[in-house]
């Protein structure tokens, strides 16, 4: 993981994701004013930003839920500004909302299997358990009924067996115990260990450096800069001012 | 022979069966309503037309092309359906993001003007349908006398009530269904078709009421204003379940039908409204209803 990070990326690799000059609007509102970022295969990158900086709303863009968008975002070389959320997700991109999205009405067995395949190569039922053992335990239990750690990792658990290549997290860590989040965190190493590109959006960026590769710093709408966790530290001023810690 | 508070056995059971059979269709149509509204927030107005039509399809199939009843009960929801797939495509797909009220008047006006078309063809007298030779003649139970058809009547609302419970919470495309209920956005970003899914929701719904219809035919005389008058009734029946609990409608259903009937027996003056009665005080007790979920 950390070897990662130091390796410099190929920069004329095609990027798995692809996102410029991106715009959102919610009804009238408009919230997103020009995203430019890109991610390479097997990457953890985060969206580092202040509360409202337009974080969610990328991705929200990016899986063709925020109602207005315009610009290019390109997933795996296909263009998909002007494709419906399911025809998204079928391309391989798999969605892990801030809000979690538990399903009240079905078991923990029904929330993993709900989201169907999309791609091969998803993550066997056996594999899941093994990754979060809590699941296992309690895949009877209705889906709501988990704490709020068990339904985040329900919540990352179901968009690994449908062989999405893409993930996109939203604030996996909010409002988490510390040893949850810590948890968390191994989780998304061992997902890109297992070759998961992963788009992550926080707020936390003590957490967000032990897991990514590189950071896209979010602000009022665009991205404002760009900073690799090797040079974090070096970096760490100008990441306070921006986040306003 | 026993007697219940100098009530003839015969009086009781009779009545009971009656109820019961009220009751089946009071649970089938309501069924339909509570899957309809889970998943499209519509309250269908409809139902009632859509039942009647179920009942028209059954006599103009036997009528204009020869086709018996056991084909109808299977052919004349699968109209019905495909009628309902035509309105939610048309009509019912652009009301989604409005308010309930607007789902609620298109859907009467739709159910007058269905009304209104089958009136002005077939008028109001009724048209006769046959029980089928099958189901002809009935069963002594000893303490009273079972006509087959009644029986066939509650056993297959039965199997349907309990079938479709049985596919919306215990199967996987039953949670797809209970999942867009809940979230269709995260449904829909999950790659699962929700429009399709919501189409084909109200389509099997409205199946249920033409099925229904096919059920009553031999009964009751086809005629275009016999789900105007039932319809009154269910949507009560779908208020004191809880709009949206698919086992409080089958249970709401059967139990009301069975309640109505046992007020004939010991108070007929008040069966006409006493489920209304129930209706105002589960209202005032637990306004969401017997089974519903409190919003």
């Amino acid at each position: 993981m950390t070897d990662a990070a130091a390796t410099p990326r190929n920069a004329t690799a095609r990027p798995m994701l692809d996102v410029s000059d991106l715009q959102g609007w919610y009804g009238e509102s408009h919230v997103l004013h020009g995203i430019d970022f890109s991610v390479q295969e097997g990457e953890v990158v985060t969206l580092l930003g202040r509360n409202g900086a337009g974080k969610t709303s990328t991705l929200l863009a990016i899986m063709g839920i925020l109602g207005k968008r315009s610009g290019s975002i390109r997933f795996a070389g296909t263009e998909t500004i002007d494709l419906q959320p399911r025809q998204i997700a079928r391309l391989g991109v798999g969605f892990c909302p801030e809000e979690r999205g538990i399903f009240a009405s079905l078991s923990v067995e029904e929330n993993l299997t709900l989201p169907p395949r999309v791609g091969d190569g998803g993550l066997s039922i056996d594999r899941i358990h093994e990754l979060f053992p809590n699941l296992k335990e309690r895949r009877r239990s209705q889906g709501t009924k988990l704490s709020g750690g068990e339904q985040q990792m329900l919540a990352i658990a179901r968009i690994l067996r449908t062989g999405a290549r893409l993930l996109l997290l939203d604030e996996p860590t909010e409002g988490l115990a510390p040893v949850i989040v810590q948890q968390i965190g191994n989780t998304i190493r061992e997902l890109k260990r297992e070759g998961f590109t992963i788009v992550l959006v926080e707020q936390n960026f003590r957490f967000a450096a032990s897991v990514a590769d590189r950071h896209y710093v979010v602000d009022q709408g665009r991205v404002v800069d760009m900073i690799p966790n090797a040079e974090l530290d070096a970096n760490i001023d100008k990441l306070h001012r921006y986040l306003g810690v | 022979m026993f007697e219940l508070l100098g009530i003839p056995p015969q009086v009781l059971m009779g009545q009971l069966l009656l109820g019961l059979i009220n009751g089946s269709f009071y649970a089938v149509l309501s069924l339909g309503l509570a899957v309809i509204f889970g998943m499209l927030n519509i309250i269908n107005f409809s139902h009632g037309a859509q039942y009647m039509m179920g009942a028209f399809v059954a006599w103009m199939l036997l009528e204009y092309l020869g086709i018996g009843y056991w084909w109808a009960l299977l052919l004349a929801p699968l109209v019905v359906g495909a009628t309902g797939i035509v309105l939610e495509k048309l009509m019912l797909s652009r009301l989604y993001r409005l308010d309930h009220l607007y789902g609620l008047l298109l859907t009467f006006g739709i159910a007058l003007i269905i009304q209104g078309l089958f009136r002005n063809y077939y008028g109001i007298s009724g048209l006769p349908y046959q029980i089928p030779d099958a189901l002809s003649g009935g069963q002594n139970l000893g303490f009273m006398f079972l006509p087959n058809y009644r029986g066939w009547v509650i056993v297959a609302s039965v199997i349907v009530c309990f079938s479709t419970w049985f596919v919306i919470e215990k199967t996987p495309l039953g949670s797809y269904l209970r999942a867009a209920t809940e979230n269709p956005t995260l449904v829909g970003a999950f790659g699962i078709n929700v429009p399709r899914m919501i189409t084909l929701t109200y389509a099997f719904g409205v199946a249920l009421a033409g099925f229904a219809g096919v059920l009553a035919a031999p009964i009751y005389s086809v005629n275009p204003n016999m789900g105007a008058d039932l319809i009154i009734v269910v949507f009560a029946v779908v208020v004191i379940g809880g709009m949206g609990s698919i086992m409080g409608a089958i249970v709401t259903g059967f139990g009301l039908g069975i309640v109505e009937g046992l007020t004939r027996v010991f108070y007929p003056a008040g069966s006409a409204v006493v489920i209304f009665v129930i209706m105002a005080i589960v209202l005032m007790i637990k306004p969401e209803g017997l089974f519903g979920r409190s919003a």
